[in-house]
């Protein structure tokens, strides 16, 4: 243990230093205890390091993740990550806040974790977000040079959310639209579900590599699947038992919410699955329609009460189908035997009797009456 | 048989015969004027907006089934019977979506269900008027206090609609009513055309529906068959089809546009109608074998015997 | 018919022989099946299905029984219209046919009816649909078998006036010897149905004829109908069969099929009961019939020829096949009795008649179920039980027939008509009237 006047650094003590872990640690809501958890986490740790980029974005992506346990994120950025910098959840500020990044980015260079949250603007050289005297524009692109991958979280880093609307007055688009060179993981989402982003996270500390992706960077374990293909109430949607208003009978019973414009038959997520909040809700399960959040062009740019055409995957062969081959009962062995047996001893009797009958009446004496 | 009787029997045949057919041409026309009627209502299914989610088969059902007697149906491996899945139209399903697939990319569901004929062929062979179609809507019924169970209403229908239940011993006829006693009633509009999420099932008269097939056909052309199945078929039907894949892969058969029933009606008619001909014919013949009576009365009073009856009798018969 | 009663005589012999017995037992089955029928419903017991609704049920004993059972019709057409006396020996067997033959009909489809118990409502006028055939087939075979029960009460009244009552007292001692009544209330009940029969059968010989002509007029519409009954399948039925023409080839068809099958019935009735062959009768008849298949065969060709259809018909699939073996029954067996020393040979007479019989039916049978074809990979072929029911009904035909034609003077009297030379019955001359040598 080192002694509590050494310097760790330029003007502050190993002291201060410990002051300030306890500080965060009870910032972050952790236990006390942690503290010197975080102490070796921040000294010593050998977790791949994430820098996490904040844009225009509401900030609802991280509060999501605050709301995870499973891993807490405790655990996550003492155990498994090194967070080095995220706005909303670092201790510093200003010019030390930047200088941490830029460490860590001198110090991980081709190594660390991008976490993009937000959009970013680009009209007009993309003044219209600027930290730090830069623009978002720049910072990302200086930050995501040196990154190994990159992972927008929530649907405004994906795919530009809800300041891309139209008219879209400053330009904003996701991530996708401006880094072309690295590998990108979407977790969309408005907000995305935590585990989507930890799962991503794990995985890629686990294996070393990228889970499988969609068309729109996805992992499939998560977005594979669209909301109605696993959704609770699909057994009301086959069955033609809709909620026609808000509040009403049908609404109180839980009927499928597709005719109050449930954008579920087109959008990919897990919601009805993994579900929020560890309290095992979701939209859909509290009586309101999917809104589509993690599709490009679904949230906000549809309305939630607008209802959507179904595509249906390629049907199973349990339909019943056009050409039922074989229909009605055809010949069975016994009565084909018995029917054969009985034409056999009919023709065997009519011939024997034709044997027996004269060829000729008129030998038996009849006498001939000519018609 | 002498020359004389033959020739008297020939011209009492000829002259009954002409009676038989100048009465015959007389009323030999059509019954009815045989126009379509495009008040009846009807329904529309459009194939390609079809999702095959088969809420229109399990709202029919529900909404159906305590009228008419009808009962779920197994599968066969399920003892508990808690599956409906029929493979085709019976005696407990009205309704029924099936898959017609080609090949992973192309395919099509289809809706089978009564196709409430203009001139339908079951309406006609009925002997005991238990089915029968309402002038106004056009809707075929059927009625199960009047029916006998002789089945030819199934030899008459040219789709092979109505069912029977086989494996009941007080069985009925089973076929899709277009709810008129149940939701077409309380909210005039059938059961399946009112539940369908996507809007594939369209309820009207047909003149609007008609109106609605041929927008769709003239908006979307490179989407549809250019043809509405049913606008002239067998005469036409009420339930209209729009489909992507040729219609006789759906199972609707290729139909030629004259109605069976206006053929056979014509032909029993021209036979039949006023009773005219069964009433000659009964008059000629008696007046022939009356005559022939006489004659053997007579022959018999006298001396000379034909030749052909030995034996002495008072009458001959 | 009144005076003609020494030209029929009851056939002596026992009633419970072994062909009883066998046929007893056939019936005995079908009418288990029969039972299972009410009990479990159609399916269980047949092969039906909703692509063939129809099955052996109505395409045998409806639409071909009938025919066979159109002897009475053909003969008496030929008595009473034509005029030709010298059938008349015939009349009461193909009438008795004909009785059985449309009664078990009309059995047949009160078991094949789904819902029998609204069977009134053919009496209902307000549910009569007079453009069905159906309808018109219905009540014309109801009335029709009336017309026959009718036609065939002469024989029985003439058993009745004539019974002395030996029967009774056998059965009421085979019950309980003192169920046997006593000598005085026998002949006084006797008496009293003695009696009754006299006042009725004179009654009933004056209006018989009316009958007769009924009995005529009837089966001219319900045959035909029968054939218009398939005219609603345009859709279905293999055009080699589907015909404006159906009616008329079904009342044809019907016809010389009546004249072969009383042919064929007189001569294995004679050969079963060893009593002579009525060939005069037999042979005449056969005259007439190369003349009804000539026209029944040139509407069936003409009307081919003009749908177009020949091509099919030559085709050597399936439905030309069938077409073709029915074709060459009826035209082998009418060219054959174009030919007098045939029409003359019993043993060819036995032959055409069942050809004939054959390929008519064969006909019946295609344009009911083996051109019938609903599409959409639908078969059907009848069940066991659904067979066993068929026979049964039909062996109960024959049984009904060999019992009364031993109670009811229904074959023709062999001395009556010229048999009397016929070496056969040298010995006869001397036997008591109405006493034939038989060997069952």
């Amino acid at each position: 243990m080192k002694k509590d006047d050494e310097l760790i650094c330029e003007g502050v003590t190993r002291r201060d230093f410990l002051k300030t872990c306890v500080t965060v640690t009870a910032m972050m809501g952790l236990p006390f205890a942690m503290h010197t958890q975080i102490a070796e986490a921040v000294e010593t740790n050998k977790n791949p390091a994430v820098i996490w980029l904040h844009f225009q974005e509401c900030t609802g992506c991280s509060e999501s993740l605050l709301r995870s346990s499973h891993p807490t994120i405790s655990t996550l950025i003492l155990d498994m990550i090194s967070l080095d910098y995220h706005e909303t959840l670092m201790v510093g500020a200003g010019h030390q806040a930047e200088k941490s990044m830029h460490d860590s980015m001198v110090a991980n260079k081709g190594k660390y974790i991008l976490v993009v949250e937000g959009a970013i603007p680009t009209k007009d050289n993309g003044i219209y977000c600027k930290v730090s005297g830069k623009t978002s524009l720049e910072t990302l692109r200086t930050v995501a040079a040196g990154a190994a991958a990159i992972i927008p979280i929530g649907t405004c880093a994906s795919f530009g959310g809800i300041q891309s609307v139209s008219p879209n007055p400053t330009g904003a688009v996701g991530v996708r639209d401006i880094i072309k060179d690295k590998p990108i993981i979407n977790i969309p989402g408005c907000p995305p579900n935590p585990y989507n982003f930890l799962s991503t996270v794990m995985y890629f500390l686990t294996f070393k590599k990228l889970p499988d992706l969609d068309n729109l960077g996805r992992p499939k374990f998560a977005y594979g699947r669209k909301i109605h293909e696993h959704c609770e109430r699909r057994p009301h949607f086959d069955a033609g038992r809709f909620a026609i208003k808000y509040g009403d009978q049908s609404h109180a019973e839980g009927f499928c919410l597709y005719k109050l414009g449930c954008k579920g038959p087109e959008t990919f997520a897990n919601c009805s699955v993994q579900r929020f909040n560890d309290a095992g809700v979701w939209p859909v399960s509290v009586g309101h329609p999917c809104i589509g959040c993690t599709e490009p062009d679904i949230l906000f740019k549809r309305a939630i009460a607008e209802k959507v055409q179904i595509h249906q995957p390629t049907p199973p062969d349990t339909y019943a189908p056009v050409n039922l081959k074989d229909k009605g009962k055809g010949a069975d062995p016994l009565t084909t035997g018995v029917l054969g047996l009985a034409a056999g001893a009919a023709l065997g009797a009519g011939a024997m009797l034709a044997k027996k009958l004269p060829t000729d009446g008129d030998s038996s004496g009849e006498e001939k009456k000519d018609e | 048989m002498s020359k004389q009787t033959r020739r008297t029997f020939l011209k009492t045949i000829g002259l009954g015969g002409a009676a038989i057919m100048a009465a015959a041409g007389g009323v030999c026309q059509a019954s009815e004027q045989s126009g379509v009627n495009n008040e009846a209502l009807g329904m529309l299914y459009d194939a390609t907006m079809c999702v095959g989610c088969k809420a229109c088969m399990t709202v029919c059902k529900r909404v159906n089934s305590d009228f008419g007697g009808l009962s779920f149906e197994k599968a066969p491996f399920d003892q508990d019977g808690i599956w409906d899945a029929p493979q085709d139209l019976s005696g407990s399903t009205r309704t029924l979506i099936k898959l017609y697939k080609e090949s992973d990319d192309r395919w099509s569901y289809i809706k089978y269900s009564c196709m409430h004929c203009q001139k339908p062929s079951c309406v006609s062979v009925c002997p005991v008027s238990a089915m029968t179609r309402d002038k106004q809507t056009g809707i075929v019924d059927y009625n199960k206090d009047t029916c006998i169970g002789c089945r030819y209403c199934q030899v008459g229908c040219s789709f092979n609609i109505p069912k029977f239940q086989w494996e009941k011993s007080l069985p009925q006829i089973v076929k899709c009513d277009l709810c008129k006693n149940t939701n077409l009633k309380e909210k005039g509009i059938s059961a399946c055309a009112e539940t369908c999420p996507v809007g594939a099932i369209a309820f009207g008269k047909r003149k609007d529906l008609l109106e609605i097939a041929h927008n769709r056909l003239k908006e979307n052309p490179g989407r549809y068959m250019q043809h509405v199945y049913g606008e002239h078929e067998l005469g036409g039907t009420n339930h209209l089809y729009l489909a992507g894949v040729p219609f006789d892969k759906l199972g609707l058969p290729i139909l030629p546009e004259n109605a069976p029933a206006e053929f056979s009606e014509k032909i029993q008619h021209t036979i039949y109608k006023g009773f005219v001909a069964p009433v000659a014919l009964y008059s000629t013949l008696c007046f022939i074998a009356l005559k022939n009576q006489k004659k053997h009365e007579g022959s018999h009073n006298g001396a000379d015997h034909d030749g052909e009856n030995r034996g002495e009798r008072e009458e001959h018969k | 018919m009144a005076g003609h009663h020494d030209e029929f005589i009851r056939l002596e012999g026992k009633i419970f022989t072994k062909s009883f017995f066998f046929l007893l037992t056939l019936v005995l089955i079908g009418f288990f099946f029969i039972g299972v029928r009410y009990v479990k419903g159609i399916g269980a017991v047949s092969n039906m299905s909703d692509g063939y609704p129809w099955g052996i049920w109505i395409a045998y004993d409806v639409a071909t029984g009938t025919a066979i059972a159109c002897g009475g019709y053909a003969v008496a057409i030929l008595i009473y219209i034509r005029n030709h006396m010298k059938y008349h020996p015939l009349i009461r067997s193909a009438l008795l046919t004909s009785l059985f033959g449309y009664g078990l009909a009309g059995f047949s489809v009160v078991i094949d009816l789904g819902r029998y118990w609204n069977s009134y409502g053919f009496f209902i006028p307000s549910r009569w649909q007079i453009n069905s055939a159906m309808f018109e087939v219905a009540l014309c075979v109801m009335t029709y078998t009336l017309v026959l029960v009718i036609e065939f009460l002469p024989a029985v009244l003439w058993s009745l006036e004539n019974s002395r009552g030996v029967t009774i007292r056998k059965v009421a001692d085979w019950l309980h010897p003192r169920l046997v009544p006593s000598d005085d209330r026998l002949s006084s009940g006797l008496e009293w149905v003695r009696s009754s029969a006299a006042w009725l059968r004179p009654r009933l010989d004056k209006v018989l004829v009316f009958f007769i002509v009924l009995g005529i007029t009837l089966p001219t519409m319900h045959q035909s109908s029968l054939g218009s009954l398939l005219l609603i399948a345009a859709t279905k039925l293999n055009p080699l069969w589907h015909t404006g023409f159906l009616p008329l080839l079904f009342l044809i068809n019907c016809i010389y099929i009546g004249y072969a099958i009383v042919i064929l019935e007189s001569i294995i009735s004679s050969s079963a009961f060893k009593r002579p062959i009525e060939l005069n009768e037999l042979s005449g008849l056969s005259r007439i019939i190369p003349w009804l298949t000539i026209i029944w065969l040139s509407v069936r060709v003409g009307d081919l020829v003009y749908r177009g259809q020949i091509a099919n018909a030559l085709r050597f699939d399936f439905y030309s096949c069938f077409f073709l073996i029915e074709f060459l029954l009826v035209a082998g067996g009418s060219i054959i009795l174009f030919s007098p020393r045939m029409r003359r040979s019993p043993r060819w007479l036995f032959i055409t008649a069942a050809m004939l019989v054959l390929g008519g039916a064969l006909y019946r049978f295609n344009v009911y179920l083996i051109g019938f074809n609903p599409g959409q990979g639908w078969h059907y072929f009848p069940s066991f039980a659904e067979l066993m029911i068929t026979v049964g009904v039909v062996a109960l035909e024959l049984l009904g027939y060999q019992v009364l034609v031993k109670l009811f003077p229904v074959l023709p009297n062999p001395k009556a008509h010229g048999h009397g030379e016929s070496q056969h019955h040298h010995k006869e001359q001397n036997i008591p009237h109405g006493a034939v040598h038989v060997g069952k």
